[in-house]
């Protein structure tokens, strides 16, 4: 799936965020957005996963040469995770069979995926935990594991490092290079030696634009 | 001070051997109370759940309105069931005043508000993230509405339980459209008024006593329901 996004604008209370943007994510692997804060780099990764609209100009989604209708269906084939995760209060597995279960998956494939995502993010033994009560790392794992078993061609994620320590962050950096192929990863960081070690494609988001490959 | 003491002696004697008249006015009140709970419940949570996620003109109002029926004097809401249910009421021609079904409305009209409001509450506290996250993962609108009653869960078992320990407690409103009539609309509050004007404590107080462990009973739910729902800080 390819990512357009064209000339979008988006202001809050009057501040222009961002301004004419424009860019195509059309390769598969892993794109880091840097900016300083409040170059609108969350704006632009919440309009692009379809959870805001922007002011002007619009975004597309293309399977091939055809272009995706605005949907329920695309929206499933994307996901994002949010800075603060969101982690529902259930158990660690409720919480990563959230999206299958929503999407009616059999018991048995949801067992099957979250087994292997919440293995992949050393959680497995904390399945029946209830999640609410896990460390931040731990936290910002099981949203990042939540999002993965859903197999998404587009996965965005909002600065999924920010507020955890080392540990955690090598973990999820590990999760991140092993499904970097056969999905796009667009994630934000504000962490320059990070964004280098997982890069692709290394973009610079100044004065509300993408001002390319950085 | 002795008449007391024994008067006590006595309705724990009557308590311990589950007199059968005693044993009949605990269970006519808990049928009576906990039907009107459920009716309060069906009719209260879906109108939560609208005030919460709807999108209508005067929502705030009618917010402020739900809040202040939380405290209706039961006297009132008895006086209005009355009118409703008379002979020459609007719904005279069911023939409910005077019976069990005729408290279950009027208690159920205590309970509503009490459920809707603590359930809306409960509703519009739980944190947006929970929303967005949901709608990241892909579910609908409805899904993400399930998504949140479910988070705010214990918020509704409380304020459904709080509910119950109103309607558990009130005299005035099923003395009005009861009739306290005995073995059919007497229960345990209409009967302590009754036996303590008529100067015969034992059963009064027998029922008092029970009264007073269901709503402890009552406290200890609402505590072990507060404690699930309480979120531990994060290390």
């Amino acid at each position: 799936m390819r990512l357009s996004v064209s000339h979008i604008s988006k202001a809050y209370h009057g501040n222009m965020v961002l301004e004419d943007c424009s860019w195509s994510f059309d390769r598969e692997g892993v794109h880091v957005l840097m900016g300083p804060n409040g170059s609108g780099k969350s704006t632009l990764l919440r309009i692009c996963s379809l959870l805001e609209k922007p002011d002007r100009g619009g975004i597309a989604f293309f399977s091939g040469q055809e272009r995706l209708e605005d949907d329920m269906a695309l929206k499933r084939r994307m996901t994002l995770v949010l800075p603060q995760v969101g982690i529902f209060n259930s158990s660690v597995f409720d919480n990563a069979a959230f999206g299958l279960r929503i999407r009616g998956m059999a018991r048995r494939e949801v067992e099957r995926r979250c087994s292997e995502m919440l293995s992949l993010a050393r959680l497995a033994d904390k399945r029946f935990q209830r999640a609410v009560t896990l460390s931040s790392g731990e936290k910002q794992r099981l949203g990042i594991a939540r999002a993965l078993v859903i197999e998404p061609e587009m996965l965005f994620l909002d600065e999924p490092t920010a507020s955890i320590d080392e540990a955690n962050t090598r973990i999820i950096e590990e999760i991140i290079l092993e499904k970097r192929h056969g999905m796009s990863i667009i994630m934000t960081t504000h962490d320059r030696a990070q964004a280098e070690r997982l890069a692709d494609q290394l973009l610079a988001l100044r004065n509300g634009r993408i001002a390319g490959e950085d | 001070m002795r008449d007391i003491i024994e008067s006590l002696s006595r309705a724990l004697f009557l308590i311990l051997n589950l007199d059968g008249e005693l044993r009949d006015i605990i269970l006519l009140s808990l049928r009576v109370s906990g039907s009107a709970l459920l009716v309060a419940s069906a009719a209260g949570l879906p109108v939560a759940v609208i005030m919460a996620f709807g999108r209508f003109p005067l929502r705030g109002l009618f917010v402020n309105i739900l809040n202040t029926f939380m405290g209706l004097p039961p006297v009132v809401v008895g006086l209005f069931a009355y009118l409703l249910l008379s002979r020459s009421g609007p719904l005279g021609f069911l023939a409910l005043l005077y019976t069990p079904t005729a408290m279950i409305i009027a208690q159920a009209i205590l309970a509503l508000p009490i459920v809707a409001s603590l359930s809306h509450s409960a509703l519009v506290s739980v944190d947006p993230i929970i929303t967005q996250a949901a709608t990241t993962l892909g579910a609908t609108p409805f899904q993400v509405s399930m998504a949140v009653i479910r988070e705010a869960r214990y918020g509704i078992m409380s304020g459904i339980m709080a509910a119950f320990g109103r309607v558990m407690a009130e005299v005035g409103a099923i003395l009005i459209v009861g009739g306290n009539i005995a073995g059919y609309t007497r229960v345990m509050t209409t009967t302590i008024a009754l036996e303590t004007d008529r100067g015969n404590f034992t059963l009064a107080l027998a029922l008092g006593i029970i009264l007073l462990a269901l709503s402890m009973m009552i406290t200890l739910v609402l505590n072990g329901i507060r404690k699930k729902e309480r979120v531990e800080p994060q290390r």
